[in-house]
């Protein structure tokens, strides 16, 4: 019975799950998973190659110094038997000190030399002419886009060209904050750098292959740090083209949703976000222009379907609790017809 | 001999005292014994209470996408969580272990200033409800607060106004400052106590382990704890009086605020675990019958992890922004922190060797100490390797990392301490059963926790996250972590059923249960008033020794 108590939560929480993940598991599982071992990109290869040499470094330690201390407990417990006399004393010994000293400093003496060799390929690359430049905005609880070079701006789903040897575009990341402290993690393409405000930081990745690499904000930012998550999709060159050209028009102007433009430009959307082509010019929120070609709304918290993008224009907080869009309390016909708006702008 | 006898003569008959009389004793008491256990017993209560707060944010993340807390009180929990683990439990039972040992081991009848120490508890004592009561006090405008939700680092500029509403926040900086100025008190304290009140014979250089340890420890809180006070001061300041140190919408610093809470944070980390050095250093000798190994090694071992633990702190900010060369510089020195540490281990290992170990429970937590801190120093030294730590950083390898320090390092020994001094604090022993079944209970949920939250971080999962969406792998390693917690809690369930029954019932201690050899044994369990009937006179680090083995006393090999 007790037991019984104790795992109601953990089946109320499965349920929960089954009913309330807003089609991102099966999303998820789709994407192959973040490991930090499994590299598709030079600086995450660079700290890869040089972490699996300190594993295996720290591995023989390890391995020595727990062989000894076991070795130790078990060959000198007390037998049965004793004759109760104290074991010889021994108070030290110098030259067994010095060894155990100069051991470790040469260990840390090619540790450091390795380290500042990865340090150094990492963060001091040189930007090529060829490579795109991202400006990354952190926001609480979602990432702004800018590519000033292309004229776009998005939201929360990094576009990036894939970088394969024939030519290598990598992309050049600088890193803003508008609020608080975030970090940009993604696994399998680099490691974290912070987002802090009044400061601007660089990072860089060059992903080998196209794809999908999920990631997310590593650095505590409040209510929702644990949604605003990341994916970097990374196109071959000639989708990457087409994905640009279409990011460059303005929004679709679809006559037969007029309705619901009506009610997006009236009401206090038009504060917080952009419609590149209408009167909407808030930079508070995500820009919209081209919100259906994203996969994700809200930052991954939910898949981006007409019916998931009606319940977050509803209530966000049921979808991500804390967000700070607020609910709009739109009758059903004003809501009906601003998401068929929205969902035209592709 | 003569000189470390004593008489039990002056005893006051315990039942005429009764309940309010108890009471008014405990709360004028100037005495560093029971201050000592007022500090451990009020740190326990909270090491109960921010050890549940643990387990419903375990039970949170047991499954992916679990509603059992909202993201608010999820984040508030996990905050007072790291709080009171520091600053509610650590650093208090610390203070009281040493306030009630560092007396008894250098032949002292008290601290030098017992009212000072008596000051120092009951501000902590306030101080710390300070963080509870902004549960209920936090509220601020319009209910806009609660209990602090930034994290136990407060990361600028989350903590300035505009992101932090309401009162949590204050609350939260009173309660470091006030504790701080407790812990800070108990320092100047135990320096002056061990620098001018050692018994006679007992120069620097034959002080037990523990005492050298103490004092280190005490010098260390008062270089950390400095910055520490004047950073909550400059957020205070940010907050009521419209300064801006730390509000980068008005140009001031994010990253300042990273460096000063860090600059008291890495030498915490070493103040939270040399005493867990301490004991170990004291009861792996007793209980493997050997003289601790190099002796001088281990003090100078450690006051060398005391200069350079104040120069690692942006080791904690490898991923914000720092000069490659800045980075080169920091990895340096934490590595170089390793050696030291390394040094102390090969010397515990070779005071092992050649012994004749008993197995008791303190013994047992030392051992697991032992090979629980060599896994916690080796993955540090994989987060100093720089583009290593890019990877982990603020995911949950650092949270298995820092448990693997402060659980299967500090927490192991405390509990081993626990075992070892209870007989000298209250004349009885705990139970050599229950002990057993704490010491597996907690070790197999421990490992269960904390080895399986090192690959979720490796697989992505950052820190402090309320929840995490299916299908990214993160289900099993999270589950199984979460097991653990109840082996964990029912470990530390036995413990309390164990010290409630030895208050009872436990066998009788006599002075001196361990056979052990420094000043604290040699008086009567519980010790009196005075400590000590003589002021003892020693010859060597092992005072006992020398008395059970005239034929071979210490003194001639020191």
């Amino acid at each position: 019975m007790k037991r019984a108590i104790f795992l109601a939560p953990f089946l109320a929480g499965t349920v929960q799950a089954l009913a309330n993940d807003w089609g991102m598991g099966e999303a998820n599982s789709k994407i192959e998973r973040a490991n930090i071992f499994r590299p598709l990109s030079t600086p995450a290869h660079e700290i890869s190659t040089l972490a699996v040499f300190v594993l295996a470094v720290t591995t023989v330690i390890f391995v020595i110094v727990s062989g000894l201390l076991t070795y130790s407990v078990v060959r000198f417990r007390s037998r049965r038997g004793d004759d109760g006399s104290e074991p010889p004393q021994v108070y030290g010994s110098g030259p067994v000190e010095f060894a155990w000293t100069a051991v470790p400093v040469l260990i840390v003496f090619v540790l450091i030399l390795t380290t500042a060799r990865s340090i150094y390929t990492v963060q001091a690359a040189r930007r090529p002419p060829q490579a795109v430049g991202v400006r990354v905005v952190g926001h609480q609880w979602w990432w702004e886009f800018q590519y000033p070079e292309l004229g776009i701006v998005t939201a929360n789903e990094l576009h990036v060209p894939v970088s394969d040897p024939p030519g290598s575009t990598p992309t050049f990341l600088e890193l803003e904050s508008a609020d608080v402290a975030h970090s940009f993690w993604v696994p399998r393409l680099a490691g974290k750098t912070d987002l802090i405000p009044n400061k601007t930081n660089v990072t860089w990745i060059d992903p080998q292959e196209p794809g999908v690499f999920l990631g997310q904000c590593a650095e505590f930012c409040g209510t929702q740090h644990a949604l605003m998550l990341l994916r970097v999709v990374v196109h071959p060159r000639d989708e990457w083209d087409r994905w640009v050209s279409a990011q460059r028009k303005p929004a679709a102007g679809d006559p037969s949703v007029a309705n619901g433009r009506r009610v997006f430009e009236s009401t206090a959307c038009v504060s917080c976000h952009a419609v590149r082509g209408s009167g909407a010019v808030g930079r508070f929120g995500p820009d919209l222009t081209h919100l259906m070609s994203r996969e994700t709304l809200a930052a991954g918290a939910a898949l981006n379907t007409p019916e998931n993008l009606k319940a977050w224009i509803r209530d966000p907080a049921a979808i991500k609790p804390g967000a700070l869009m607020p609910a709009m309390n739109l009758d059903a016909r004003d809501l009906d017809d601003l998401v068929a708006y929205l969902v035209t702008l592709g | 001999m003569s000189t470390i006898e004593h008489d039990a003569v002056i005893e006051r008959p315990e039942s005429e005292v009764s309940g309010l009389g108890r009471l008014h004793e405990l709360v004028t008491t100037v005495d560093h014994k029971r201050l000592g256990l007022m500090y451990i017993g009020s740190a326990l209560l909270f090491f109960v209470v921010a050890g549940l707060q643990a387990a419903v944010i375990r039970l949170q993340l047991a499954v992916p996408n679990a509603g059992i807390v909202p993201p608010q009180v999820f984040n508030r929990l996990m905050t007072v969580h790291g709080t009171s683990m520091v600053f509610l439990f650590g650093m208090p039972i610390l203070t009281g272990f040493f306030n009630y040992l560092v007396p008894l081991m250098i032949g002292a009848r008290d601290l030098a200033f017992p009212r000072l120490n008596a000051f120092g508890f009951w501000l902590w004592l306030f101080g710390s409800c300070l963080l509870y009561y902004s549960y209920v006090g936090g509220e601020g405008l319009y209910g806009a607060g609660s209990a602090p939700d930034v994290g136990w680092f407060a990361y600028a500029p989350l903590t300035e106004r505009p992101f932090s509403p309401g009162n949590g926040t204050d609350y939260w900086i009173l309660c470091i400052l006030l504790t701080s100025v407790g812990s800070t008190a108990t320092a100047i304290n135990l320096i002056a106590s061990i620098v001018g009140m050692r018994c006679p014979g007992m120069t620097l250089r034959k002080m037990p382990v523990l005492v050298w340890l103490a004092l280190i420890w005490s010098s260390m809180i008062l270089v950390a704890l400095s910055p520490l006070s004047a950073a909550q001061v400059m957020l205070l300041l940010d907050r009521f009086l419209g300064a801006h140190f730390f509000d980068t919408q008005a140009g001031g610093s994010a990253v300042l605020w990273q460096h000063f809470f860090w600059i008291f944070g890495h030498p915490e980390v070493y103040i939270l675990v040399i005493p867990g050095f301490a004991f170990a250093s004291e009861i792996i000798p007793v209980f493997s019958r050997k003289v601790i190994f190099g002796y001088e090694v281990m003090v100078a071992a450690t006051c060398a992890i005391g200069f350079i633990s104040v120069s690692v702190w942006a080791h904690h900010m490898f991923s914000v922004g720092m000069t490659p060369a800045g980075n080169v510089f920091f990895a340096t020195s934490t590595m170089l922190v390793g050696v030291p540490t390394g040094i102390k281990i090969f010397n515990w290992l070779a005071t092992i060797w050649g012994g004749k170990l008993r197995f008791r429970t303190p013994m047992l937590f030392c051992l697991g100490f032992l090979f629980q801190f060599l896994i916690a120093g080796l993955t540090g030294i994989m987060l100093a390797v720089v583009p290593f730590d890019w990877q982990l950083t603020d995911t949950y390898f650092v949270v298995a990392h820092f448990h693997y320090v402060l659980i299967g390092g500090l927490a192991f020994t405390i509990f081993g301490a626990i075992y070892y001094w209870f007989p000298k604090a209250t004349g009885r022993m705990l139970s050599e059963t229950l002990g057993l079944w704490h010491f597996w209970l907690f070790l197999i949920g421990f490992h269960l926790t904390f080895d399986t939250l090192h690959f979720a971080g490796m697989l992505g999962m950052p820190r402090r996250i309320y929840t995490y969406q299916p299908g990214r792998g993160l289900e099993a390693y999270n589950l199984v972590a979460s097991i653990g917690v109840l082996f964990q809690a029912a470990g530390v369930l036995v413990l309390v059923i164990n010290v409630i029954r030895s208050l009872r019932s436990g066998a009788p201690a006599g002075d001196d249960p361990w056979d052990a050899w420094t000043l604290e044994w040699s008086t009567s369990s519980p010790p009196p008033e005075y400590n000590f009937a003589t002021v003892p006179v020693v010859q060597s680090r092992r005072p006992l020794w020398d008395a059970k083995h005239p034929e071979d006393p210490d003194w001639r090999y020191e």
